[in-house]
């Protein structure tokens, strides 16, 4: 299972500054189980940001947002609300972040942060990956992440690598920033490779005692130990 | 004269870098600092340049700063985590280094060692925001130094990119860069002067010099491989030609390269020598192109 934390609500509530109207995604597979991004996240989600005044155009939860083929067609008959909107909030894993980015010409902003805590992870990525880093950038990058689309997961912009929008590495992968520019250029959002992004924590990226105390690791810690005892 | 007052004095200034070797053997790059010492405002020296391990720039620049020359420590996000990039720092302002140029650095599967785990865990623009945090007399978690640094900071733009994406995004980085603290920037090399012109003419409006790279050819094979191999650089094939019916080659490249910084004076503040071998030959370019 895919582990993944709420952003607090200031975050995210800077993220959609300027945007007056939101849809809302959740996801009915890891989120739901982590209890970030199912029903009851989403229509909490949809009363906080009513609350700071923006009008919510619709909202729905998808089974696996990882998929994206399975995201184009739940999105479709909602297409109206999904376009009215400014922008998307998904309360998800990076990997549904990024393949609701690949599927909606729109800006996407994460509403969490992925901490895997191992084992199996999202089941149906495409050429999405997400590191798990804990503080999640989708924001800034147009629904691309730099940590694992950037060769060197550069976070503040490319290096000057690329040869045809080849990265460095290698001539069969695409420069990642090239793609964040041009998603960056669709949606708008061209301003954005402005912001400077600060030094990463990565400590964010350790789960907390308290988190693997309620995953299955931690279940299968103590049989492990019970056994023991037993033995 | 400190490379930060030989900018702010508005002359026209000029740079150059020397790359260590592998081992210990220091020698070659003390006959080149001999020969450069007077005649250049600094010589950077590179870090473990295309990710191949040699002699540290650390180093080497101490021993340049003994010598009486002005080294421009080069530092890449590569290898070191904050930690040992901001302790790195730290010894050399001891050792008397004042400028440090940062880059994100070529991958390590691009050098010697390609097993090698690459560690980026600053960018360049977080690496030059946390030296300015240091000349600030804080490091990157906000403690006190005892003692702060002092560094002119320059960073790397690409000139000549190959796709409009490319082309913005090193502007945009450019003025991130700016933001963060870079107060120069040395360019990859240069071959034409009108696609120059039309980056000078954005460039400008950031009012930080820019010190134009300039690579001499040396053979027509030499354009061909970097044509081919090296981002953001264009050799254009009348110059190839140029070459290919010289007799003497090392002739043609140092006055092609005389004439290139000519062309290319006036439209920014300096110029960033790459030699490539042809280190000891920077006096006679300089004498050439009319700048000694
Ligand atoms: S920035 Fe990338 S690695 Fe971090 S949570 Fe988002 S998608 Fe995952
Ligand atoms: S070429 Fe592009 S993808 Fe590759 S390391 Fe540089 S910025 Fe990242």
């Amino acid at each position: 299972m895919l582990r993944s934390e709420q952003k607090p609500f200031e975050e995210i509530e800077g993220y959609l500054k300027g945007d007056k109207k939101v849809f809302i995604l959740g996801c009915d597979g890891c989120a739901q189980s982590s209890q970030t991004g199912g029903k009851p996240q989403v229509l909490a989600m949809k009363e906080l940001l009513e609350g700071a005044g923006k009008k919510v155009t619709g909202h729905t939860v998808i089974d696996f947002l990882c998929q994206k083929a399975l995201v184009a067609s739940r999105l479709r008959p909602l297409e109206a609300q999904v376009m009215e909107a400014d922008s998307l909030l998904v309360l998800t894993c990076g990997v549904g972040v990024q393949s609701v980015g690949a599927m909606v010409p729109k800006p996407v902003h994460p509403g969490c942060n992925t901490i895997s805590l191992g084992g199996s992870r999202g089941e149906w990525r495409g050429t999405e990956r997400c590191l798990e880093c804990g503080d999640c950038l989708l924001h800034y990058t147009g629904g691309i992440c730099p940590l694992t689309a950037c060769s060197k997961g550069l976070r503040n912009g490319a290096c000057g690598g690329a040869s045809d929008g080849k990265c460095e590495v290698s001539p069969e992968k695409s420069c990642g920033w090239e793609l964040i520019y041009e998603r960056l250029k669709e949606v708008g959002k061209l301003d954005l490779l402005k912001q400077f992004i600060p030094p990463k924590e990565w400590n964010k990226q350790r789960p907390r005692p308290e988190m693997l105390s309620t995953s299955l690791w931690a279940l299968e810690q103590r049989n492990e130990s019970s056994e023991e005892d037993r033995g | 004269m400190a490379l930060k007052e030989a900018l702010e004095s508005g002359k026209f200034v000029v740079t150059t870098e020397v790359g260590p070797l592998k081992g210990t053997d220091t020698s070659e790059v003390m006959e080149v600092a001999e020969i450069l010492k007077g005649k250049v405002d600094g010589v950077n020296v590179t870090d473990q340049q295309s990710a191949v391990m040699r002699l540290g720039s650390l180093a080497t620049c101490s021993l340049l700063v003994q010598k009486g020359l002005e080294p421009v420590f080069q530092m890449t996000c590569r290898d070191r985590n904050r930690i040992a990039l901001q302790s790195d720092l730290l010894s050399a302002h001891v050792l008397g280094i004042r400028n440090v140029l940062v880059i994100s650095g070529d991958f390590p599967s691009l050098g010697d060692h390609i097993d090698a785990k690459e560690v980026y865990d600053l960018d360049s623009e977080q690496l030059i925001w946390t030296i300015n945090q240091m000349n600030g007399g804080q490091d990157l978690a906000g403690n006190e130094l005892q003692g702060k640094t002092d560094f002119f900071v320059g960073a790397v733009v690409k000139p000549v990119s190959d796709t409009d994406a490319s082309t913005e995004l090193q502007l945009a980085m450019m003025e991130k860069k700016i933001n963060a603290g870079a107060r120069f920037f040395q360019t990859q090399a240069v071959y034409e002067a009108d696609v120059f012109e039309r980056f000078m003419k954005r460039a400008a409006q950031f009012k930080v010099p820019v010190l134009v790279g300039v690579i001499p050819l040396k053979s027509v094979g030499m354009a061909r491989y970097m044509n081919k191999n090296v981002s953001g650089v264009f050799v254009p094939e009348p110059l190839i030609d140029e070459m290919g019916k010289a007799e003497d080659k090392t002739a043609k490249g140092l006055e092609i390269t005389a004439r290139l910084i000519n062309d290319l004076k006036d439209m920014c503040q300096g110029v960033h020598i790459m030699a490539i071998g042809w280190e000891k030959k920077v006096p006679e370019i300089l004498k050439m192109a009319k700048l000694a």
